[in-house]
């Protein structure tokens, strides 16, 4: 018995969602560690802020390009 | 039709049509306008600000403040000091990129013109040529490429996995992911902010579905809000790493 049916919109959103979990982990491991870099030295608070920025960035790409492939994956 | 005004249909979300000069290369529509409307601001801002008095006041406080911001924010802590002739470039790209996204929340016109790949895509191909260019100019045409391609301080062997992956990054998959990153944010958001506006106007009925109202009300007051950090955020992204690149292009360490 088929509860549901295989689409192509359906793989590409299933994509998307496993493409997301690996970014979420890092973004939140990284904040984590920046937040901790700070308590501990809190004069270098804005180095600190503005690498973890351009690390969010970094691994929030990835997670942007899961989301482009869903819409290319529609089909 | 609520109060009079009417939503453009969805198809707009990814193409809206040309207005003025319809069929030709040079087709005006609504994020065209856009474009023209963020250089203008940007333009306005550096040319009403130029006046030349000793304590800055008005325009010319403006100016001053957002130059320096770029200068220590994004030059100092990327290039370091004889980055300062990069200053021009990466202040009217960050300018630029931030009114073009702020568009997005203006009532109104509501359109972030980064929503259409052909902005952010423009824009680091001109980072791409003027990054290499200037690391070409900075260390020769064989140098910059050792300098580029090879990390210092690995076992000899490793070079062999890590001069292809260099090669890859450095020159085919950099200026991809530097305009995804600025594209892919705006759309998303831009579509959320849609979504969530289409269905309270759709949810505005005498049925019984109607009590669910408030709650894509609240999402569109808070989505508007996390959209005015967005946009900030991803121009300076957008530029940092732009910094970055020149950085890493024409650096003389080791």
């Amino acid at each position: 018995m088929l509860l549901a049916e295989i689409t192509d919109t359906g793989l590409a959103a299933l994509t998307y969602g496993l493409g997301a979990i690996g970014p979420g982990i890092g973004i939140g491991y990284l904040v984590g560690q920046s937040v901790q870099a700070m308590a501990r030295q809190p004069e270098a608070a804005g180095m600190v802020r503005t690498t973890m920025f351009l690390g969010i960035a970094f691994v929030e790409a990835l997670a942007l390009i899961g989301f482009v492939v869903f819409f290319l994956a529609q089909g | 039709m609520i109060f009079g005004l009417e939503f453009p249909p969805i198809s707009h979300i990814v193409s809206w049509p040309d207005f003025l000069f319809e069929d030709t290369a040079f087709g005006i529509n609504k994020v065209v306008l856009v474009y023209f409307f963020a250089a203008i601001l940007t333009i306005g801002i550096f040319v009403l600000g130029n006046k030349k008095q000793a304590v800055p006041t008005g325009m010319q406080n403006l100016a001053e403040q957002s130059v320096e911001f770029i200068e220590d924010g994004i030059v100092m802590q990327t290039i370091g000091p004889d980055g300062l002739k990069w200053a021009p470039y990466l202040t009217s790209t960050f300018f630029f990129i931030l009114f073009c996204n702020i568009f997005e929340i203006v009532p109104g016109i509501q359109m972030p013109a980064t929503a259409r790949i052909a902005l952010p895509l423009l824009l680091a191909l001109l980072a791409y040529v003027l990054y290499h260019g200037a690391g070409f100019i900075e260390h020769g045409p064989f140098g910059y490429i050792k300098h580029a391609l090879i990390v210092p301080d690995i076992p000899i062997a490793m070079h062999l996995l890590v001069v292809p992956i260099e090669f890859v990054s450095k020159f085919l998959v950099q200026p991809f992911s530097h305009s995804v990153r600025l594209f892919a944010n705006l759309l998303a958001g831009h579509i959320l902010l849609v979504t969530f506006a289409v269905l309270t106007s759709a949810l505005w009925t005498a049925n019984w579905t109607a009590i669910f109202l408030p709650l894509p009300f609240l999402a569109v007051i808070f989505f508007t809000a996390f959209e005015i950090l967005v946009s900030v955020l991803q121009a300076y992204v957008f530029t940092l790493l732009a910094g970055v690149y020149i950085g890493a292009a024409v650096s003389h360490e080791h």
